[in-house]
């Protein structure tokens, strides 16, 4: 395999894997965070101001692990700086 | 497909390109002083008042609203900086449903930007309110083990605010480009109204958050009760 292709397949690889980790583990994290909000709500619905607002807040910071994956996997398909480095090469 | 609107050049004016972002910026800021200007103009505070005004009042009621509860002190200070975040992150996110507009906040300048604001105004906001020994003394509670941490704590917080920002409003730009290629006319626009919830929830969350890191800055009290949001 040349350079090139070898670049590319392990970053295509290692994109889907970072997804897959990289989505699994927030959305675990998550799901409990609901749960239990909306279980909080039940008991005592005069504190669903307060609940929700914590709760947003919450959930983004979760799903920011989420993004930063995200984030590094379009790097790696899109903007992959090895693979310029190496077409950079074979250009000149 | 181009996801980045930075690339995209509008006009070259001799070495210096204007691109799509700094366009929509300006679009967003014209819109926002423009229109807030000429609901202001004729106030009243008879019992007839124009829909504007209401909506206005609203807003800006809401909002001193949220910064009380969050940060358990007058907002008077904090609504103009806090609240103008909202309102531009807000209003550039939900112009998104108009056709050719491009979210300035789905730019990773863009959203550092705002973060490095809110970077900038934290220790800005805790040394009016303390004074800057007491603010800097914050740095080595509970020990001065805890100071690298605490160093750390406030770079990667303005990072994580920047890119969540930013991984939010391209991912929603990226997806509806996606399916637009594989399944046309239906399942993009049920997209685009996905991505106009999140686009607000970003905005509240990132006007949240930044009321939070400066709350706990700038009262010794409070920071001791939201240490845990800030990690």
């Amino acid at each position: 395999m040349t350079d090139l292709s070898l670049i590319g397949a392990i970053s295509i690889f290692t994109a889907g894997l970072t997804m897959a980790i990289g989505s699994i583990a927030p959305a675990l994290g998550e799901g409990r965070a609901v749960a239990q909000a909306l279980a909080s709500i039940a008991q005592q619905p005069d504190a669903s101001g307060t609940i929700t607002r914590t709760l947003f807040v919450g959930l983004a910071m979760i799903e920011s692990t989420a993004i930063y994956c995200l984030v590094i996997s379009l790097i790696m398909i899109y903007a992959n700086p090895f693979w310029a480095q190496v077409l950079q090469r074979a250009g000149g | 497909m181009n996801i980045n609107p930075d690339a995209i050049v509008v006009w070259q004016i001799g070495p210096f390109g204007i691109n799509a972002t700094i366009v929509y910026t300006w679009v967003v800021m014209a819109l926002l002083v423009l229109g807030s200007r000429a609901i202001t103009r004729r106030l009243t505070t008879g019992p007839e008042l124009s829909r504007w005004q209401n909506l206005v009042e609203v807003l800006v009621a809401g909002m001193r609203d949220q910064i009380r509860e969050v940060s358990q002190q007058e907002p008077g200070r904090f609504l103009p900086f806090v609240g103008t975040l909202f309102l531009f992150i807000a209003a550039s996110n939900l112009l998104s449903v108009v056709p050719g507009f491009r979210a300035p906040t789905g730019s990773l300048s863009t959203t550092t930007a705002l973060a490095l604001a809110v970077f900038v105004a934290v220790p800005l906001f805790g040394i009016a309110r303390e004074g800057l020994f007491r603010y800097l003394a914050n740095y080595v509670r509970p020990s001065w083990l805890m100071l690298p941490f605490n160093v750390i704590g406030e770079l990667s917080r303005t990072l994580a605010l920047a890119v969540r920002l930013y991984g939010n409003i391209m991912s929603g730009v990226m997806i509806a480009g996606i399916l637009l290629s594989l399944a046309p006319f239906f399942f993009p626009i049920l997209m685009q109204l996905l991505g106009l919830v999140t686009g607000l929830i970003q905005a509240y969350i990132f006007a949240v958050l930044a009321m939070v890191y400066i709350a706990s800055a700038s009262s010794a009290r409070a920071s001791r009760d939201s240490h845990e949001e800030s990690a």
